[in-house]
């Protein structure tokens, strides 16, 4: 220390971030109890909780959605930050306790019916879901040279897949121009985050290096490597066979998580909050499994909302989670990520999309829906 | 950062010899636990700095010129006292490989001490920046007597407003891409306190950007005073929009001629201005403000950040010096178009900006020309290179406007040997 180094020992009000006009998740349940016994520690590989929370400090509010307004920057952030984590959790996935056990179920088999989605009205069908490769940091924290490790086991992964998943990898650093056009043609490609919400988090720093896409030849799977999570992957095709699309997605993860556990690098996970991933509105699953549906005359019946709710689905516009609707046209996904398994949130949304499918053809009709309004699922 | 010092004691700084692993060997499963964590040390040798270097290859600014292997390797596992590490500094160029108008830095320090801990880096850095200034051999002059300035008054059917603005740092706290909430609040009401202290012709008051009132921002807006959150990625980047708008503000003086940034890309940024013509006026104000404020923060024992070597430190290696930027706004349609223009304004060691500042284009005949340089010249040197320069200018539209030709000028000559 020199003389004039003011390593002055500000006390805990005098750090504490100003929330008052915060409406976050983070912002709700951040004391300054909870930040005073917290801001000495850090992880093993030296994140913060002031790391923790920056980007629910930075950003008050969204528009359309409640954010977290956390993210973690390791595995470990989620047990040496428990006081803070636990109760996030605990809102944002209905009520999910510390000592709450998460399932994980990923046998497509036990998915009932979903080949039969009316694709009149269903036009296309789509699941993803995050992984988190074991013995790395996550993207708010990595260094240039873990991220460029998970790339190249990632690509040493998929490149091995062969069948109906043999594909190829475009890193964004080199991709040739017509490669890039393909790939936006097919809307597959991935750009630089500009949501204040992930660039506050740390998660744009040094694009585009080791960032990429991979898809399958048939452009039925797709997965991203170093965006939001280690991984993304994704399951997609027009029309509505869910089932099919569910199939794929569980085959193929499973087929990508032999081959990472192999190099002893397998995915994140653990029986409490299930596959850990970088926002906490992702543990458990990670899965947003979802349709893009025709419901014009049912997104503006009264109880549009209400009839989401009970069946526990989400809208959002067809632009994806900061859009609006266009043409009548929605994508409704699963809700939960927590608490439930994968086959569980899908069979939700199987079933939820029939239905809505059907008071959909009634109310063309001309004919009253109420009587088919489900109960709280 | 407050919590520097428990930081230190965990280990970060004090892990560099473990028994050799094999270096850069992927072979990581011999040394995962079982739940496979991995502690920050043995991070390290599984990442030596080659596997860290970033891809600099499409990039166009001074670091990614500066920056080898060779000194990455050097410096990646350093920290300075705050905590603050090589990637922390070079983060911004980085994620900015160039930009359409300038040659930007592309480093930015997180403390005073810094520019000694990363000096591997800086110093190339402001050599190239600086035309070539050693900051490891040569003294920079600091001059802040304004009485010396000649011929400070401009022909006001040119120059339509007049301006000199600098930043100065507060010994002892980080600089705005690494300091924590509790430090750039420390920062504010240092400043604040100081301010208030000030008379006469400078006496004002202050704005906090998270409190005014909407009549306020309003006004703040009309006079051309406010500042807002940085969307330019050169500084989000660099870290220096955290927290906004926490701790952020603006003073001015009730005559609206003297205003100070607290907390924006320096700890302050201090501005004279006026309309009009007389640069003397306004630099005068200028120094006697700065002066004033410094006695002030004195009277607490706090103090400028400056040294001999790099004068007054700030965020951008590119305003160290002086980080003086003395300017007008001046009317040039004839020479503006004039081919020899460039040329003119380079040997003059001035630069051309757009009326909206710094990444913008000139509207209308209106232009912003201020003083290239910033080290390895006084205050009162690079206002009086501003003065003959814009003279100059004026005295080349005139000979323009009657049909007469213009000269380019002899180029200035570099630091005195």
């Amino acid at each position: 220390m020199t003389e004039t180094c003011q390593y002055l020992n500000f006390k805990t009000e005098e750090e504490f971030p100003d929330l008052s006009k915060h409406n976050n998740h983070m912002a709700k349940v951040l004391t300054k109890e909870i930040y005073g016994k917290l801001r000495d520690k850090q992880t093993p590989s030296g994140f913060t909780l002031d790391d923790v929370i920056q980007t629910g400090v930075d950003n008050p509010g969204h528009p359309f959605i409640m954010t977290v307004g956390c993210v973690a920057g390791d595995e470990e952030s989620y047990e040496v930050f428990k006081e803070l984590f636990d109760p996030i959790i605990s809102d944002r996935h209905g009520g999910y306790k510390p000592t709450d056990k998460h399932k994980t179920d990923l046998n497509f088999e036990n998915l009932k019916g979903g080949d039969d989605l009316d694709p009149n009205y269903v036009l296309s069908s789509r699941v993803r879901t995050g992984r988190s490769v074991k013995g790395y940091t996550l993207p708010p924290h990595t260094s240039r040279g873990e991220r460029r490790a998970i790339e190249k086991l990632s690509v040493e992964a998929l490149t091995s897949l062969d069948g109906e998943f043999k594909g190829k990898y475009y890193p964004l650093k080199s991709m040739t121009d017509a490669e890039q056009e393909q790939l936006i043609s097919d809307h597959f490609l991935f750009d630089k985050p500009v949501s204040p919400l992930l660039t506050c988090a740390g998660m744009a720093r040094d694009w585009p290096d080791a960032r990429g896409i991979w898809h399958n030849d048939n452009k039925t799977f797709l997965v991203w490597v170093n965006e939001e999570d280690h991984l993304r992957v994704i399951s997609m095709q027009k029309g509505g066979n869910m089932r099919e699309v569910f199939r794929r997605f569980c085959v193929g993860l499973q087929k990508i998580e032999e081959i990472f556990k192999k190099h002893n690098h397998g995915f994140m996970w653990n029986e409490h909050i299930g596959y850990v991933l970088t926002c906490p509105s992702n543990l458990g699953t990670g899965l947003r499994g979802g349709v893009h549906v025709k419901l014009p005359k049912l997104s503006t019946h009264a109880k549009f909302e209400e009839i989401l709710t009970r069946l526990r689905l989400q809208k959002r516009g067809t632009g994806g989670v900061d859009t609006a609707s266009v043409g009548g046209v929605f994508d409704i996904s699963n809700a939960d990520r927590l608490g439930s398994s994968e086959v569980q949130q899908v069979q939700l949304v199987v079933d939820g999309v029939k239905l809505m499918v059907e008071m959909e053809k009634k109310l063309e009709k001309g004919e009253a829906i109420d009587s088919m309004i489900p109960a709280q699922k | 950062m407050a919590n520097s010092f428990t930081r230190l004691m965990s280990g970060r700084n004090a892990a560099v010899v473990l028994a050799s692993l094999g270096a850069g060997t992927m072979a990581t499963g011999f040394l995962m636990s079982e739940n496979g964590t991995l502690a920050a040390d043995t991070k390290k040798k599984l990442y030596p700095p080659s596997a860290d270097f970033p891809d600099l290859r499409k990039h166009n600014n001074c670091m990614a010129s500066a920056l080898t292997p060779a000194i990455y390797a050097k410096l990646r596992d350093k920290l300075t006292p705050n905590n603050w590490t090589l990637d922390q500094c070079i983060q911004t160029g980085v994620d900015n490989p160039g930009h359409p108008f300038i040659k930007t830095v592309g480093c930015v320090a997180g403390d005073e001490e810094s520019y000694e801990v990363f000096a591997e880096l800086f110093d190339p850095v402001i050599k190239d920046r600086h035309n070539g200034y050693d900051p490891r051999t040569m003294k920079h002059p600091t001059d802040l007597d304004a009485s010396k300035i000649t011929h400070g008054m401009f022909d006001e059917n040119y120059v339509l407003s007049s301006r000199v603005r600098t930043g100065r740092s507060i010994r002892g706290l980080s600089l705005p891409p690494a300091c924590s909430r509790s430090e750039r609040r420390e920062v504010e009401r240092v400043v604040v306190t100081a301010l208030a202290g000030l008379k006469g012709d400078l006496a004002g008051r202050y704005y906090s950007l998270g409190e005014m009132t909407e009549q306020e921002q309003q006004q703040l807006i009309d006079d051309h005073f406010l500042f807002d959150k940085p969307v330019s990625p050169l500084l989000t980047c660099a870290f220096m929009a955290r927290d906004w708008p926490d701790a952020r503000g603006i003073w001015h003086n009730n005559e609206k001629t003297f205003l100070i940034w607290i907390n924006e890309e320096d700890h302050t940024r201090v501005i004279s201005m006026e309309k009009g013509g007389n640069m003397k006026r306004v630099f005068e104000r200028f120094c006697r403000g700065l002066k004033q404020v410094e006695k002030l923060i004195q009277e607490r024992g706090w103090e400028f950040m400056w040294n001999e070597h790099l004068g007054y430190i700030l965020t951008c290696p590119s305003n160290l010096g002086t980080g003086l930027r003395a300017g007008v706004h001046v009317r040039l349609p004839k020479l503006s178009k004039d081919p020899r223009f460039s040329q003119i304004l380079n040997n003059l060691r001035l630069q051309k900006r757009g009326t909206g500042g710094v990444d913008t284009a000139a509207t209308g005949n209106v232009f912003d020309i201020s003083n290239n340089d910033r080290l390895g010249k006084s205050e009162v040197e690079l206002v009086q290179l501003l003065v003959d320069g814009v003279n100059y200018l004026i005295e080349c539209e005139k000979r323009l406007e009657k049909g007469q030709d213009i000269k380019i000028p002899a180029p200035v000559p570099q630091f005195k040997k």
